[in-house]
Parts: C-alpha cells; structure tokens; sequence
C-alpha cells in the first residue's frame, strides 16, 4: 500500500490553477523527487499535503485514511514533517530551541507541571535538549546550538530546518529545496543527511533544483509542469521522456547523464 | 560566577527579591512604599501580559478589564454575597479564567489591528458593566472594600501590603519563568516568529494563545483583587481604557519578551508620574517625551537594548 496517496487534486487561487486534477502515490521507505521549473506549483503541492492550504477538489489519503482538509498540527502527529523553501525560523529563540520545538508532539503537556517545574519537566528539557544536539551535530551545527537563529547565515538556517523536521521523528519528511542557496560543500552535507535519513526508514520527498542530487538519490521521480504531471518513474525513465527533456530538462538532462 | 546564578529564574530572581529588601529598608515613608505597592501590583500584570504579548505577539487592549473584574470581586463578593475577603480573589481569579477562556478561541482566532479592536472591546464591555450596575458596583462613584482579616488580624497597613505584593510578584515571576523554559513556553515563542512553522510540528495554535490569554487575566484578576483589598476603595476607572493602555506601554517600554524589563516598564511608568508632579503641568509632555525617547534609541525595551549595548561594550 503507498503511504501517501495523492487523487486528483486541485486549487486555484482566484483565476489560476496552481494544481491540476494531480494524482500520484508515494510508496513507503523511498525517496521521491517531485522536479519542475519555477512557478510549476511544488510548493503548492507542499502546502496541500502538510494541510496549509486546502485543496479546491480531490482529496488525499496517508496510510489509506483520508485526511484531506486536516489542519497541520493534526497531520503532524501522523507523522509529517516539512521545511518550508521561504525559511520559516523562530528567530527569537536559539538555534537548539528551535530543534527542541520541532519535538513538540514527543513532549509533555502537563500545564500545571511546567508552571511549577516539577522535576520530570527539567529532566525532559535536558533530554529535549540532548536530542536536539545530535541532531545539530548530525547537520553540522553543534557549534552554534545556543546562538540566536535570527543571527545565523542562510545555509545554516536552511540546515537547521531540516533538524527541527527530523525532530519530529517523521513517518515522512517532506524538504522544499533543501539545498537552494547552498554552496557545494554544504548541498554535500545535505545530500548525506538526507541518504541517512532514508537509510533509516523515512520516507523522503524532495523537492529539489540541483539535478545532480535529485538523479543520484531518487527512487522516483514526479515531473510537475503549470500543475499538472508532466512524467513520472525512475531517474532513468524520466531523464530519458522526450516530454521532459522538450519541456524542462534539456540541457540540464544532458548535463547529469553525462556526470552519471 | 557560577553559571546556575546567572539564570533569571536563580540570578535574576535573588536579585529582585534583594532590591525589594532595600526598597522596604530604604523608603523614607510611607509614601515611597505606597509606590512601590502600585508597581508592584502592575507589575504583577505586567509580567502576565508580557507573556501574551511580548512571548507570545498577541496585543491586549482589555487587560485592565480583567483587573477590574478582580477588584471588583473583592468589593462586590464580601459585601452583596457573603463571600469571605480572603477568598473573594480566588473566586475572582477562577471567575475571570473561565471569562477568558470562553472568549479567547473567537477573540483570538484575530490578528493584528483586528485583535487589538476586539479585545479593547472586550475591556470596554467590562468597563460599561461595572460602571452601569450600580446597585452592585455603586455605579462611577465606585465602592468601599471590606478589610482583608487573617487569623482575625486585620491586613490594611502599608508594611502588611508590600510583604504581600512583593511575595505574590516573585510566585507570579518564578512560575512565568518555568512556563518561558517548558514545552509549552517554546510553543508560545514559537508561533510569534512562524504560526505555521509551529503548526507544522505540531503545535496547536489556538490551544497556546489561549494559554496565554487566560494566564495573563488571570494575574491581571489577581493584582485587581489585591489593589482593592489594599486601598478599601474601588472604582471604575481602574478597568478603563487608558489602564490597559498604561499595562501595554510598561510590556513596550521595559522589553517585550523580557519578564523584568516589564516589571522595569511597571516601576518607570507608575512611578515617574509621581515624581514629574513637581513639574506641575509640564509633568504629561515630560512623560511624553520620556517614551518617544525610550522608543527611538532603546526600541527593543530599556533593559533588552540596555544588556545589549553592555554586552556590545564588553566583546567590542
Ligand atoms: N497563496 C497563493 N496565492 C496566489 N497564488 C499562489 C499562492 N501560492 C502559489 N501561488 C501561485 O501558484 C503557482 C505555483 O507556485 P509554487 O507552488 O510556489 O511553485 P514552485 O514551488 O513549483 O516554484 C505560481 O504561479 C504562484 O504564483
Ligand atoms: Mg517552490
């Protein structure tokens, strides 16, 4: 059974149809690249799956139940987690914070124990704590845990919204271009993030402008163009679709097949 | 140092509760100590609507109506409804929670200039009510406040009541501080700087603004209640407009997002109107100018921007 499944789902924001009667299933334990040129409707796909928007018609369905037009936070205690490709920050707070936030849902809720600081409340801020240092180191900022986000550079923020998401313990993790913005040696980084990642059971989903990336790491491949699929399949399969090479790829397309 | 002393909740606390030690020791009448319970008692909304306000981006226009609302439960509960004095806060407290809870999810649901409208309604509302139900409230000539009586000792002089405020201000502080370093205070952060990045993982929105909102009135029901009881006269007024304006312009002055640059904001704002009275009329364009200079060069709050100018001092 696919773990995400996607049926003819639409929206439009007033005259324009940014998703097109879209249907598509995502298996689980694979990473699954959705590719377009800009202004193709990813992130808008994004929006609609992690439940930011809703959708004008179709519906979608996560393990088999239909879970089309749930908030957010009640998509997320199913396991989604997602970065956002404009960076969504908590500039105020640390950097560690902003990792210990994304544990939200594995946290308690005992109002009347956080106010008083009753002991279980500072052993689970120093557990909350001592998780999200390993994943800063695993991103690569452990050196900046404690200070301010707001003062970080663009390629750390970028890297600490994935540890925020991983915070989650997600079933599946969805990553609107990650590695926009990066120099090479930090698209490096990411790229290994993401493989360990998927080495250990989760469900990838990336959106992503770096071809090189995208051939190398995906199981498949979903072509989006003005909201609509395009192509889909295997690297191979879709470097080769003459649609997509016609339409999108081109010289990009030739690039990567003559890297791999 | 040792580092355990430099958290607000260990450091910054020892340090309040010491200059509350030398305020008492130091005031030479009772005059200063009358001003030093005022701050105290706004302080202690302070605190609260800092949290709402200041931690959690949600403005409050209305928060005098829930002090109101408290200082009329001590007036009203003892004298109409037999309830004990020294119960009549509780009953407040409990009444003005429930009060906020139920309006806080539609009130809430707002942003920006249309949430500052709807809850300078909801303070207006309070206002309008508490002025016009004169067989209970004694209308806009407000109503004397039966005596607090522990152990049938009766409470009314000043040393009594600075023991009083300055405890209730450091539980108000302590427990604000643990809510600031829990999960639910990283939610409340959160959702100021991305509503959407904390839905994402999971924080439910409306759920924490309501936290927020309900805990602020109730520390704003709470110093409502102790003012009353405290001076043994209430009126109106107290829960007006221009008081929650007041509340608001202490979180701004002293650092949103900083619990004792807003205890700072309640001791500069409530008392330098004292102070000023030697300018006689001058004394409201002097306050004036203070805040538009307070807010052109220390924009983040007097103590934030001020630890910072410190801290630049330091390293540069
Ligand atoms: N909230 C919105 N309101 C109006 N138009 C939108 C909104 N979000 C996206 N769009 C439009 O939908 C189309 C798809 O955008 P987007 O999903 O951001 O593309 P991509 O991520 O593939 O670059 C664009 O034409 C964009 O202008
Ligand atoms: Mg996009």
């Amino acid at each position: 059974m696919s773990q995400l499944a996607v049926e003819h789902l639409s929206i439009d924001f007033g005259g324009l149809r940014a998703i097109d009667k879209l249907s598509f299933e995502i298996a689980p334990g694979t990473i699954h690249s959705i590719i377009g040129p800009n202004g193709a409707g990813k992130t808008t796909l994004f929006n609609l799956i992690t439940g930011i928007y809703t959708p004008s018609e179709g519906c979608i369905l996560l393990d088999g139940e239909e879970v089309t037009g749930l908030p957010p936070h009640l998509l997320a205690r199913r396991g989604m987690c997602r970065t956002f490709q404009n960076l969504q920050i908590f500039e105020r707070m640390s950097a560690v914070e902003n990792v210990m936030l994304g544990r939200h849902l594995h946290e308690s809720k005992n109002l009347l124990g956080h106010l008083l600081r009753l002991p279980g409340v500072v052993e689970e801020n120093r557990r909350s704590r001592a998780k999200s240092m390993e994943l800063l180191e695993l991103v690569g900022l452990g050196e900046q845990a404690d200070a301010p986000a707001g003062a970080l550079p663009y390629g750390a923020l970028k890297r600490l919204e994935i540890a925020r998401a991983l915070a989650g313990q997600p079933k599946m993790l969805l990553l609107d271009e990650p590695a926009a913005g990066c120099n090479a040696v930090e698209t490096q980084e990411i790229d290994a993030v993401i493989q360990t990642v998927a080495g250990q059971g989760v469900t990838v989903v990336l959106v992503e402008h770096d071809m090189h990336l995208v051939m190398n790491i995906s199981n498949h491949i979903l072509v989006l163009d003005y909201g609509r699929k395009l192509a889909e399949g295997t690297a191979e399969e879709v470097r080769q679709n003459p649609e997509v090479i016609a339409a999108y790829l081109g010289q990009q397309a030739e690039e990567a097949a003559a890297h791999a | 140092m040792p580092a355990w002393l430099m958290q607000p909740r260990t450091g910054g606390l020892l340090l309040l509760a010491a200059i509350m030690v030398l305020v008492y020791l130091a005031a030479p009448n009772n005059f200063y100590l009358d001003v030093a319970i005022q701050i105290g008692l706004n302080a202690i909304v302070v605190v609260g609507l800092n949290l709402l306000i200041g931690y959690a981006g949600q403005i409050s226009l209305g928060h005098a109506g829930f002090f109101g609302l408290g200082a009329y439960a001590s007036a009203v509960l003892p004298a109409h409804f037999g309830v004990p004095p020294l119960a009549a806060p509780v009953v407040g407290m409990l009444s003005v929670g429930l009060l906020a809870f139920l309006v806080a999810r539609p009130i809430l649901r707002l942003k920006g200039h249309y949430l500052a409208m709807a809850t300078l309604g909801l303070g207006i509302l309070v206002f309008m009510l508490l002025t016009n139900e004169s067989q209970l409230t004694g209308g806009p000539d407000g109503m004397a406040v039966e005596r607090l009586r522990i152990f049938g000792e009766r409470i009314s002089g000043k040393d009594w009541w600075y023991l009083i405020t300055a405890a209730m201000l450091l539980l108000s502080v302590w427990l604000t501080l643990n809510l600031i370093d829990s999960p639910t205070g990283r939610a409340l952060r959160a959702l100021h700087d991305s509503q959407i990045a904390a839905q994402v993982a999971g924080v439910d929105v409306a759920r924490f603004k309501v936290i927020a909102f309900v805990y602020s009135a109730m520390l704003a029901s709470l110093a409502g209640s102790m003012s009353a009881l405290y001076s043994g006269f209430v009126t109106p007024d107290k829960a007006g407009f221009i008081h929650s304006i007041e509340l608001v312009i202490m979180v701004v002055l002293g650092g949103m997002g900083s619990t004792f640059g807003g205890i700072l904001g309640a001791a500069v704002l409530t008392s330098l109107p004292q102070f000023l009275t030697v300018f006689a009329e001058y004394e409201h364009m002097i306050l004036g100018a203070i805040l538009m200079a307070v807010m052109i060069f220390l924009r983040r709050g007097i103590l934030p921007s001020t630890l910072d100018l410190l801290a630049r001092r330091r390293t540069g």
